[in-house]
């Protein structure tokens, strides 16, 4: 039982392996730094949830303990990659993206880091 | 009375929990502590969190999450075996503009946070009046099909969670 346990623990330690390699990979290949946000914000989550799963697999099957601690870290990378990855790519697009290279918005407003928000009608 | 004492439930329910996953272990102490947590936490936070954000149906929601847990590992695959196999003087990379139907805050956060977690996309900006998202495809066939994938395939089912 333990072996089984072992062979799928290994597994996932490999792969998680094998994507937080790529995802870095990504970083140097890939050449400006919108396509590099790529690499970062997706092969890497898969890498870091691999290694979460085999861990929590790990205290389950062979300690025999239950954790909740990777779930929480889940939990906190899927909220803080998206929010991290939005201002990088917003500095960037501020200091070296012409605005006019951007696509139209298809509404009354520009892009927001261009652009101010519509004045709301004053009240009272 | 008790909309004033607990004014996020969902909130409250969260930070119980996540506090009891912070320990790490069950006991009845540290369920009464994160309660505690729970309930002064949203109270101290109150004058931040104006409106309240409701679900509307908790089922789509879990059904969303399930959705997009598939599609991150999609989307692992997918982009792994770009930068693997594709060579970068082909990578057709370009913006695409997604315009919103959603119109709460949270609503817009989380399709914001999902588009960037799938399928080689990035939301990179909101428009200033928060109608439309500008999008970042890493290599896309077909733009307006991708416009039209996050529309259906996320965006509809946010509406009916949130709206």
């Amino acid at each position: 039982m333990t072996d089984i346990a072992e062979i799928v623990i290994a597994v996932f330690i490999v792969l998680a392996g094998f994507f937080g390699l790529v995802g870095s990979f990504g970083l140097i290949k890939l050449r400006d730094t919108m396509q590099r946000l790529h690499a970062p914000t997706k092969a890497t989550t898969l890498g870091i949830g691999s290694a979460l799963i085999a861990s929590m697999l790990y205290f389950l099957l062979v300690k025999g303990s239950l954790s909740f601690h990777e779930l929480l870290i889940t939990l906190f990378l899927f909220l803080t990659a998206p929010l991290t990855a939005h201002f990088i790519a917003k500095t960037y697009m501020l200091r070296n993206t012409d605005r006019k290279d951007l696509p139209e918005t298809q509404s009354r407003c520009g892009w927001s880091a261009y652009d101010d928000p519509p004045v709301p009608p004053k009240s009272g | 009375m008790i909309r004033r004492l607990i004014p996020h439930p969902l909130l409250s329910l969260a930070l119980t929990l996540v506090w009891l996953g912070l320990v790490n272990t069950f006991t009845l102490g540290n369920l009464l502590l994160g309660a505690v947590l729970g309930l002064i936490v949203p109270m101290i936070t109150a004058p931040y969190w104006p409106n309240r954000p409701r679900l509307r149906r908790p089922l789509s929601a879990i059904l969303y999450i399930l959705i997009v847990l598939w599609d991150i590992v999609v989307a692992n695959v997918q982009v792994a075996s770009l930068i693997l196999f594709k060579r970068n003087a082909n990578f057709r990379s370009c913006w695409i503009t997604v315009p919103l139907d959603l119109t709460s805050p949270e609503a817009i956060t989380v399709l914001a946070g999902t588009i960037t977690m799938t399928p080689g996309t990035v939301s990179s900006m909101l428009s200033a009046d928060a109608r439309a998202i500008l999008v970042h495809c890493l290599h896309s066939k077909d733009p307006e099909g991708d416009v039209a994938r996050i529309k259906h395939r996320y965006e509809r089912l946010l509406k009916e969670v949130f709206e």
